[in-house]
């Protein structure tokens, strides 16, 4: 039934070659117009043979911005670095937190726990804004407004229900009976936890831990509303960098490909997990 | 630990017996995620009084309970309707093609050749962009002087296509973005599900020469159906609160057309400073996405129980 006719393998080919076109070509395009200079994007027909520069990516990491209006100050670099610094921490902090609660709702089964789990599950589909509004104005009293604390806390929002999620489903994968066999030896629970189970469910701690840096990286609207400049990730920093660099088209290219390529390798390393990890666990991979 | 001091832990702690601490040791490990959970329900429920109040930052005198009244305004204002209509709209045609698409994309994969593994594995990568940036990079690739698809548009002759800066063509480039970033989502899903199917059904009907599109509307999209429920669930959710490919491409723009309730929630807040109606705003929004997601976790949890019943 799958490799039948002539003309099913020849649709199947096209179907293919088109599928690949539209989800690759503006990730080449994006990437091979960050090698040119302005006046080569600007050519019309655009070509796919040029001379490439590295002068956009000089400018996006010495700062200077060379614009008709004169010099510009960029700090797209300072951006990358907050990314780096806000999704790293983001990431550990939910894997401290994190981790032992997961093991909580996979060995013990308390209302407690079921209750947290759906709370915070329910929260991964409500609208952010919902608690990032109010909270800005919390923010502002507490003085955690425009903080890397403060960041890092609400990165909680995505960090969290992923690891709780997944990490969860695999303590429960794990039987309990090898814990019990140590505990008799005389060991405590904490030993078990952490020289059992923790091991045990390495690989799907680790990849909860990827794919939580992953969409804190690649979140938008948190920064925008609680960080100012000096404290922006990149995808806040992108946009911001759009309205003020004007028309230098291909240091905005540049300043692209620098903030997906993190992700996008990442993705490839851990791609593996992805099903369970964006589905919370819900289909396994 | 040396293995002296592992020996003497043994004895002090041997026999091993049920202490009272153990039935508080899973709320000691859950106690930071308690609290967390604290710290998202505080300001949630701060933005339900919001949503009662006459709360304008620039006006802070004016304060006050006034009932329903942001709710009540809602129903006569016609901007409200706005946000409400393209909110639907988007999320209805974007849940679709990337539906139909994504289905298409896992029914042509299915097989696990080394060369369909790396076609869904490349197809991965749009849904790893930040859409915020995906959107900048559909920005640059839409210049109305440079962009390469508005050269390609005018090979075709169609020479005036403004993409998102035209009141006619700004829902098709969003819901393009979106498409681009978000069918591969449902692609892995269906695609992990249609690889996990039992095969017998397949191969009966194989034998019995059964016709190819009973096959797939009769065996494989029942078979499908819950991975199917469950991914256009959870794109059901985040496509209606849409923010970052909208807010990035137009900020809502032009005009009102692409108003959608999280982007008109943003621009009441910090535009217009009215919080009690963007709180409005956003509590609806809420009450759509839990009506949503009761709906989720109902077969999720059935979905749940199925997989470990097998196991």
């Amino acid at each position: 039934m799958e490799h039948s006719s002539l003309a099913g393998r020849i649709f199947r080919g096209v179907a293919l070659t088109l599928i690949l076109i539209f989800f690759m070509f503006p990730i080449v395009w994006i990437f091979l117009m960050s090698f040119q200079t302005n006046e080569q994007i600007l050519r019309i027909p655009p070509r796919i043979l040029f001379e490439p520069t590295l002068a956009n990516y000089e400018a996006l990491i010495s700062g200077q911005l060379r614009t008709a209006a004169g010099n510009l100050q960029i700090s797209f670099m300072r951006n990358l670095f907050n990314s780096v610094v806000l999704s790293s921490a983001a990431v550990v902090l939910a894997l401290l937190l994190g981790v032992p609660a997961a093991y909580a709702f996979a060995r013990f089964k308390f209302r407690l726990g079921e209750s947290i789990a759906f709370t915070l599950l329910s929260f991964r589909f409500a609208p952010p804004l919902l608690v990032l509004l109010p909270l800005s104005l919390y923010y502002q009293e507490l003085g955690l407004n425009d903080t890397y604390f403060g960041i890092v806390w609400v990165y909680q929002l995505i960090a969290l229900p992923l690891i709780l999620w997944i990490v969860r489903g695999y303590f429960e994968d794990i039987s309990p009976d090898i814990e019990h066999a140590y505990r008799l030896a005389g060991h405590s629970w904490r030993e078990a936890f952490t020289r059992i189970a923790v091991p045990l469910a390495g690989p799907g701690i680790a990849a909860a831990g990827l794919l939580s840096f992953i969409f804190c990286w690649n979140n938008f609207v948190f920064a925008l509303i609680l960080a100012s400049a000096d404290k922006q990730p990149v995808t806040v920093g992108a946009l911001a960098f759009v309205t003020a660099s004007g028309i230098q088209y291909g240091q905005i290219a540049a300043a692209i490909v620098l903030s997906v390529t993190p992700t996008l390798l990442l993705a490839l390393y851990a791609q593996r997990y992805l099903v369970e990890g964006l589905s919370l666990g819900a289909v396994k991979g | 630990m040396s293995m002296v001091q592992l020996l003497q832990t043994n004895a002090q702690a041997a026999p091993p017996k049920p202490r009272p601490r153990v039935r508080l040791l899973p709320y000691l490990l859950s106690l930071p995620a308690l609290l967390v959970c604290v710290a998202i329900l505080v300001p949630f429920v701060t933005a339900a009084v919001y949503s009662l109040q006459r709360y304008r930052l620039n006006l802070p005198y004016l304060r006050g309970f006034i009932g329903a009244g942001n709710y009540i305004d809602f129903l006569s204002d016609p901007a409200f309707w706005n946000t409400f209509r393209i909110s639907i709209t988007y999320t209805a045609v974007t849940v679709v093609l990337e539906l139909l698409l994504g289905l298409g994309i896992a029914l042509l994969l299915r097989r696990p050749t080394r060369f369909h593994n790396a076609v869904s594995i490349m197809l991965l990568l749009p849904l790893m962009t930040a859409p915020a940036i995906a959107a900048l990079m559909w920005k640059l690739m839409t210049n109305p002087s440079f962009g390469i698809l508005s050269y390609l548009v005018g090979l075709f002759g169609v020479t005036d296509f403004k993409w998102a800066s035209d009141p006619s063509s700004a829902l098709f480039t969003v819901v393009l973005v979106d498409v681009w970033v978000y069918t591969p989502f449902i692609m892995i899903l269906l695609l992990a599900g249609l690889r996990s199917l039992p095969q017998q059904p397949f191969e009966a009907a194989a034998l019995d020469g059964v016709p190819a599109s009973f096959v797939f509307f009769r065996i494989t999209l029942p078979m499908l159906a819950p991975y199917i429920i469950t991914a256009s669930l959870f794109r059901l959710l985040d496509s209606i609160q849409q923010f970052d490919i909208i807010y990035a491409m137009t900020q809502g723009g032009p005009g009102d057309r692409l108003m959608v309730f999280q982007v008109q929630a943003y621009l009441e807040f910090f535009q217009y400073t009215n919080v009690g109606r963007s709180a409005a705003l956003l509590m609806i929004l809420w009450l759509i996405t839990n009506i949503l997601s009761n709906i989720f976790i109902k077969n999720w949890l059935r979905l749940r129980e199925r997989a470990h019943g097998h196991a």
